[in-house]
This record gives C-alpha cells, sequence and structure tokens, in this order.
C-alpha cells in the first residue's frame, strides 16, 4: 500500500500538471457506474469492460467498433478441415505492464484458468467446448475443441477471454496488469480511475498519453459536470431528456449509436396463462413499441421484433410480426378462453428503461384487458426473485451481452422457452464456419423465437454518448461495453 | 463525575453489542445473492458454487457472525466481496472525505448559527430579530440537496468557480480538497444553521427570564454582560444536543449530497454496497456508523457534565 501510495502520488502529481493545462493530450471520461474491481475475468460487471477492455487488457481476437472480430494478440489463425484444431500465430515481442514476456505459456494458462473446475469465470460457457490448449512453441498455441464451434474466435474476444500473466492473475482486481496500450496508474475509489500511455506498447501508440474515467451516477449531477465541463466525454449518458440542450450547444456533440441491449419484456413461458402461444401473441401485439421508446427512452432506441441487435448484418426485421393492434390481442385473449383478461405481476429492475417502460407497458396492457401488478425490485432481488426462482409473470430487461440468442436454446433460462426445433438450428450453428450458412441459421432462428412470441421485443437500447465538439475517434456504437482510448484523439 | 462516565461507557458498550446482533440479522435476512450479483446472468451453477467459497458464504451464520464480530474487535473488518480489497481500508479511504465534510459543515453551520442566534436573542422583536427568523424558517423549509443543486448551477456551471463534483483526492493537495468540499458542505450546513439558530435563539430567551438573569441585572450589569457572562453558559445544552445529533446526522445521513456532488463518502459506498449486496461492507459501516453515533452521544453525555455541574452529582 506505501508503495502504491508513493507511485500514485508522483503520477498523480505529473496528471496534476497535464490536467491543469488542459493539455489536449489526456481525456476525462465520465461514466454512471463504477467497476467493483477491475478484472475482466472474475465477474459480470460491464463497468469492467468500460474501463479495461481494450486499453489495459488484451485477448487473442478482439471487437471493432461495428461488432466485427479482428486480430488482436493473435496474428492470424489455421483451422483444420473438420474444424477442431485452431492453430493461433502469436504477435511476437508483446509484453506485460510489468515487463514479462507474454508468450504461448501465459495463454495456455489464461484460457485453462477460465475453463477449469472452480473457475468463477462469469462467462465460463464460452469455453465450453475447449478440450485442451498446447503450447507449440512461444508464439504458437494450438487449441483443441471437443466439437466444431464456429463462435470461437467470437467468444475469443469478449472481455472475459483476455490473456493475463499467471505471476500477476490473482491481484489483477486492484492492479491490473495486462498487455494493451494502456497501463494502470490509481484508482481514487468513488471517484475516478486514472489510466496512462503504455510507452512500451507492442502495436500502433495512440494519441492521449493519459486518461481518467470519472464515476457519476447521478443523472442531474451527470448533466452537471457535462455543463460545467469537468468531464470531455461521457459515455452511457444517463439522462436522455437533456440531450437536445446539450446538442444545441455548440461546445458538445451528441453521439447516438446502438448497444447490445435487446429490451425485451419477458414472459414466464411455463406460468399459465402465458404457456398458451395465443395469450403471448396478445401481448404481443398489445404493446406499442414507438411509445414506449418516446415515453421512456425520450425517442432514443431502435423497434426490434426478435431477439437479435439490428446493427448485426445478419438482422431480420421483424416488427411487423408484431405490430401493434389492440383488437386483434383481445381476439387472441377471447380465443384463449380469457375474454376477460387476466392478472399477473410485472416485476421491474431498477435502470429507467425498465420503471419507466414498465408504467407505459402497464397502461398498453391494461387496454387489452391484462392487468398487471407492479413490482420494482433492486437487481440483487431480481436476480434472486425472477432469474433464479422464476417467481414472475412478466419483467422488462435489457439483454446486453452480444449475440446472445443462444439463451433461448436453454429449457431452464428464466423465462423458460422450451423449444426442440430451436434447440436444433443452434446445434446446427455451433457446427457451422461457413459465414453465410451461419447467416442463414441465424436468421431462421430469429423467426422461430418471433413466431412462438416468446418475449415481448421492445427496442435496442441506443448508446448515448456525450462530447466536448473537439474529440474524435469515439465509438458510436457500443458491440461491447468498452470506451477504446486508442482510436481516441482530439481535433488540431 | 467517574463513576458517571463509566455508567455511560458499560451503557455504550451494551447498545454496541445489540446493535452488531440487529445489523447482521436485518442484513443477512435481506433476499439477494452477493455471488449472483457478481457474476450476472450467464454464470453456472459450478461458478457461482465456487464463488460462494471463496467469499466464505458457504458458512454457517452463526459462524460467520463470529468471525465478523471477532475480525473486528482485532480491527479486521474482512475483505469486500464485490472490491476485493480490505473493508477497513475501504472505510478509512471514505472516511477521509465523510469526515472532513461533515466537520466542515458542522464549522460552518456553527459560526453562522451562533452569531445569528444570539444576536436574534439579543434584538428580541425588532426587525434584526424577524429577518433572521424568517430567514431560518426558509433554511429549515428548502431541503439541502436543492440548495445543492441551485449552489452547482450558479457557482459550478455559470461561474465556473468550482467544479460540479467529484473528490480531488488528498493527493491533490489541502486546496484542492477545500475546493471539492466548500458546495457540498454549505449546501449540508445551511438547514442545520438554521435549525441551530433557532434552538440558540429560544434556548437563550428562556434563560434571560430566568430570575438569576433578573438578579444579574439587578447587580447592575448591563444587558450584554448577562448575556454573555451568565445566560449564553446555560444556554448551551439543548445546543450541544442539537450539536451531537446534526454530526451523526451529517456523518451518515450525507447520502444524498454525496449523491449529488458525486462524492466517494461513507454514504454512498453503503448504497452501492447495498444494492451490490456486498454484505460485508454494509454490516461494518452501519456497524461503524453505529459506533460513531453511540460514541458522539456519549461525548455530548460527558459534555453536558462538563457545563452542568449538577449533573456531576446526579446517579
Amino acid at each position: 500500500m506505501n508503495i502504491r501510495h508513493l507511485l500514485t502520488a508522483s503520477a498523480v502529481a505529473l496528471l496534476a500538471g497535464i490536467g491543469a493545462a488542459r493539455a489536449e493530450g489526456s481525456i476525462t471520461i465520465g461514466m454512471q457506474l463504477e467497476p467493483p474491481n477491475l478484472d475482466p475475468t472474475g465477474g459480470a460487471a460491464e463497468a469492467i469492460d468500460s474501463v479495461v477492455y481494450a486499453n489495459i487488457f488484451q485477448g487473442l481476437t478482439r471487437f471493432t467498433s461495428d461488432g466485427s472480430v479482428v486480430a488482436n494478440l493473435a496474428d492470424s489463425w489455421d483451422i483444420s478441415a473438420d474444424g477442431l484444431v485452431y492453430t493461433f500465430q502469436l504477435h511476437p515481442g508483446v509484453t506485460f505492464h510489468d515487463g514479462s514476456a507474454m508468450d504461448a505459456e501465459d495463454v495456455k494458462f489464461s484460457l485453462d484458468r477460465a475453463r477449469a473446475e472452480g473457475s468463477t469465470n462469469a462467462q465460463k460457457a464460452l469455453f465450453a467446448e475447449i478440450a485442451d490448449v498446447t503450447v507449440v512453441d512461444p508464439t504458437t498455441v494450438r487449441v483443441t475443441l471437443a466439437a466444431p464451434n464456429g463462435n470461437l474466435l467470437f467468444n475469443l474476444a469478449w472481455g472475459d477471454a483476455v490473456i493475463v500473466a499467471p505471476e500477476t492473475a490473482d491481484t489483477n482486481a486492484t492492479n491490473p496488469i495486462g498487455t494493451g496500450p494502456y497501463t494502470f496508474v490509481n484508482w481514487v475509489q468513488g471517484d475516478r480511475i486514472n489510466l496512462a500511455r503504455n510507452e512500451a506498447y507492442w502495436g500502433t501508440a495512440p494519441a492521449l498519453e493519459t486518461a481518467s474515467f470519472r464515476f457519476i451516477s447521478d443523472p442531474t449531477a451527470a448533466l452537471a459536470a457535462v455543463m460545467a465541463e469537468d468531464i470531455d466525454v461521457f459515455s452511457g449518458f444517463p439522462a436522455p431528456e437533456n440531450l437536445p440542450q446539450i446538442a444545441a450547444d455548440p461546445r458538445f456533440q451528441v453521439i447516438t449509436g446502438s448497444t447490445e441491449g435487446e429490451t425485451i419484456l419477458a414472459m414466464n413461458n411455463k406460468l399459465p396463462p402465458f404457456d398458451n402461444a395465443k395469450v403471448r401473441e396478445a401481448v404481443s401485439h398489445a404493446i406499442d413499441r414507438q411509445a414506449i421508446i418516446d415515453g421512456a427512452m425520450f425517442g432514443y432506441g431502435t423497434p426490434i421484433g426478435t431477439h437479435f441487435a439490428p446493427h448485426n448484418p445478419a438482422y431480420v426485421d421483424l416488427t411487423a410480426a408484431s405490430g401493434h393492434d389492440p383488437e386483434l390481442a383481445k381476439k387472441l385473449l377471447a380465443e384463449a378462453g380469457l375474454a376477460d383478461g387476466f392478472t399477473t405481476t410485472l416485476k421491474l429492475p431498477p435502470p429507467s428503461y425498465a420503471r419507466r417502460g414498465g408504467e407505459i407497458v402497464a397502461a398498453q396492457l391494461a387496454a387489452v384487458g391484462i392487468r398487471t401488478e407492479i413490482e420494482n425490485l433492486e437487481w440483487a432481488q431480481w436476480l434472486e426473485q425472477v432469474f433464479k426462482a422464476r417467481d414472475f409473470g412478466l419483467t422488462i430487461v435489457s439483454h446486453t451481452e452480444p449475440m446472445d440468442i443462444g439463451i433461448y436454446g436453454n429449457p431452464d433460462y428464466y423465462f423458460q422457452y422450451d423449444n426442440q426445433a430451436f434447440r436444433d438450428v443452434m446445434a446446427k450453428l455451433t457446427g457451422t464456419t461457413d459465414p453465410a450458412a451461419r447467416t442463414a441459421l441465424l436468421q431462421e432462428a430469429q423467426g422461430i423465437i418471433a413466431a412462438d412470441h416468446v418475449n415481448g421485443y421492445l427496442f435496442q437500447l441506443a448508446a448515448l454518448t456525450v462530447a466536448k465538439a473537439g474529440v474524435r475517434g469515439l465509438w458510436a456504437n457500443a458491440p461491447v461495453a468498452a470506451n477504446d482510448l486508442s482510436a481516441i484523439s482530439w481535433a488540431e | 463525575m467517574i463513576g458517571y462516565a463509566l455508567r455511560r461507557l458499560a451503557s455504550l458498550i451494551a447498545s454496541l453489542v445489540v446493535a452488531s446482533l440487529v445489523i447482521f440479522t436485518v442484513i443477512e435476512i435481506i433476499p439477494g445473492d452477493p455471488a449472483a450479483y457478481m457474476l450476472g446472468m450467464n454464470a453456472q451453477p459450478d461458478t457461482l458454487a465456487a464463488l460462494r467459497a471463496e467469499l466464505g458464504l458457504d458458512m454457517p451464520k452463526p459462524q460467520r457472525y463470529l468471525t465478523w464480530v471477532g475480525g473486528m474487535l482485532r480491527g479486521d473488518f474482512g475483505i469486500s466481496y464485490t472490491y476485493r480489497t480490505p473493508v477497513s481500508r475501504m472505510i478509512a479511504d471514505r472516511l477521509w472525505v465523510s469526515l472532513p465534510l461533515a466537520i466542515y459543515a458542522l464549522v460552518l453551520s456553527t459560526a453562522i448559527a451562533f452569531p445569528a442566534g444570539i444576536y436574534a436573542a439579543s434584538r428580541r422583536g425588532k426587525m434584526a430579530d424577524v429577518t433572521v427568523m424568517g430567514a431560518t424558517q426558509l433554511g429549515v423549509a428548502v431541503p439541502n440537496f436543492w440548495f445543492a443543486m441551485i449552489l452547482v448551477l450558479v457557482f459550478a456551471i455559470n461561474l465556473g468557480w468550482f467544479s460540479a463534483g467529484g473528490f480531488a483526492g488528498w493527493d491533490e493537495g489541502y486546496w484542492a480538497v477545500m475546493r471539492s468540499l466548500t458546495l457540498p458542505a454549505l449546501a449540508l450546513a445551511l438547514p442545520q444553521a438554521a435549525i441551530l439558530t433557532r434552538v440558540m435563539r429560544s434556548s437563550l430567551l428562556d434563560m434571560l427570564g430566568e430570575d438569576f438573569i433578573r438578579t444579574a441585572r439587578a447587580k447592575g450589569l448591563s444587558a450584554r454582560q448577562t448575556l454573555w457572562r451568565h445566560a449564553l453558559r446555560n444556554a448551551m445544552i439543548p445546543v450541544l444536543t442539537i450539536l451531537g445529533l446534526q454530526f451523526a446526522f451529517l456523518l451518515a445521513g450525507s447520502i444524498i449530497i454525496e449523491q449529488v456532488f458525486s462524492l466517494p463518502g461513507l454514504g454512498r459506498l453503503v448504497f452501492q454496497a447495498i444494492s451490490a449486496r456486498d454484505l460485508i461492507v454494509v454490516e461494518s459501516v452501519v456497524m461503524l456508523l453505529v459506533f460513531a453515533v453511540i460514541t458522539v452521544n456519549f461525548a455530548v453525555d460527558l459534555a453536558y457534565a462538563l457545563v452542568d455541574p449538577r449533573l456531576r452529582a446526579r446517579r
């Protein structure tokens, strides 16, 4: 602690000098949530990735701003004809921030650690098909799969699959040591995390010398921090109602894009009357998506008709299949023997899309005779009651993991959708590596869940970024919760 | 005096033991699994079990209670579930924000309230008294977060004298900290000062009606001399009570102000820890706050005895 404080003090003194002059080699990025710790391999909190992904830690592959997967620590790879063996060529000469070399042994360690028994990796399923990881030589790693997995390169791009060193893996939570273009400087808990450029970085040196992430949870305080120019960028701006005011101010720019968050009105498919497809269809038609987007999100968000991100090339627009039609909804309810409607629970987690959206959904459902008892829950309660105990009728939640349509293949998942035909498509998808064939299968899967009206599909959560006018290189979309600093610079 | 102090000390310890039991029980009853919160929606059952074992959540509850209390007695508050850092260090870091803020606010509030209260009492019924009382009415009625927002609007956004929030950190130096804390301390102090002014004034006026004041006046002391030498000291008891309550409130209850100014204080730590079900942090911080409140009350009890010699003799 003492040594860290000493380092901290000198680094902060340095930062203070730079910050005071508002030099263009630094940037302050505001975020609503503070990460609990900085180890992306040991927790599901998105805020961890928001700070460390692509900045401190890197994986074999990575996501770019449009969601595509490209090479990162691995320069290239060969896939065997049967799709079972991946041979990765690592970038030579890469070092960790502590100066030690990053080689094939570290890759083997990282992947084995994530998939081991007793691992606390929040996305352990990403590594499920991996049977063996072998070091061929210091820059070559062979990953053998138990079954073909067309998703492997995509899975390895997640923040949960970054490469860490065995010596520092256990302390990454508080002192992250990775291979990325920025190194961790210090963390004023509750306020900010400071990063500095890694002068020994193996790739192209980024433009900014230093960066701080500041955590401001209150929407009003976030607006105040932007207006007072305390921060240069706010990613995931929590007060959409103030965006027109900011956009009209020449000092700032507002960037809107899309996230991976499919916001859905989830239905308990095993709980009567939602076990009846007609009732689920009635709920789908009772909902007016645009009214929810306008009312709850101040117009920011893209309507979706299935569980898939609209910015993905494989997306099919199925919104017409569940258009707003209260008369049809009433007719479907009557056909299901519920002409007088019914009463159910609507459990809402804390985010404003759920709380504000919930009120509007309740009113729309009431119009067709479905009465809801609204219950506001904290996240921990929601996980316990809705997600684990499945004690709910309806809930609103945003599924923020990228490409997560596979959750519909798990009959134990909280909305309890059980369809063998869908699982067959998913199994075929896992075994397919050809991009065109994968797109066709993904589109088939989207069609199945839309036709079954598994859930009410509301909208894709928007990525709202507010920045000073001179900031360049910010991601518009958020295919992964990341603030990729290496692309950011100030305009001349 | 010693016996009085010992009796107060015994009741202090008994309160702490009861408080620790109540806190532990209540917090353990709240539904929600810390491991599930940390690992999110895609976690597999074996991963959850592994994390629960790592955090010690699989131990029986009585054993966890004893481990917790035993640790605290040795000054070890355990390791935070979500932050993975020692709770004692987290509390210390936050205390270095909350404590200076509370003291700063208390100093501001007494600096405003004492002169205002004494002045109003000495000008009873006159224009000055009416003005001060009107201002305190406003101060009591308006919530502190509203003051906070007005202060941010004027001094941070329009004038740009202060930053709109955040905490510079002690590494940045004394002045940077003062700059970060001035607006929040002012927002906290104004309503407190209003209450304190009213208590000061009415307590003084009560005293000024007492027989001994008339005697003092009859002896030939001026109104001013009686006020300063005789009335003020006797009027301090209710004021001290309010001050003690206010300090406890400022330490534990500044959560909304911390939120408005995004200050990393104790209140926000508890708030975050509750939503993340970081039970060990919640339990330890609440226990610390209970300890602080009880100790402040203890100190106030002792201060009564110093101001009022009759209390020392009473059992």
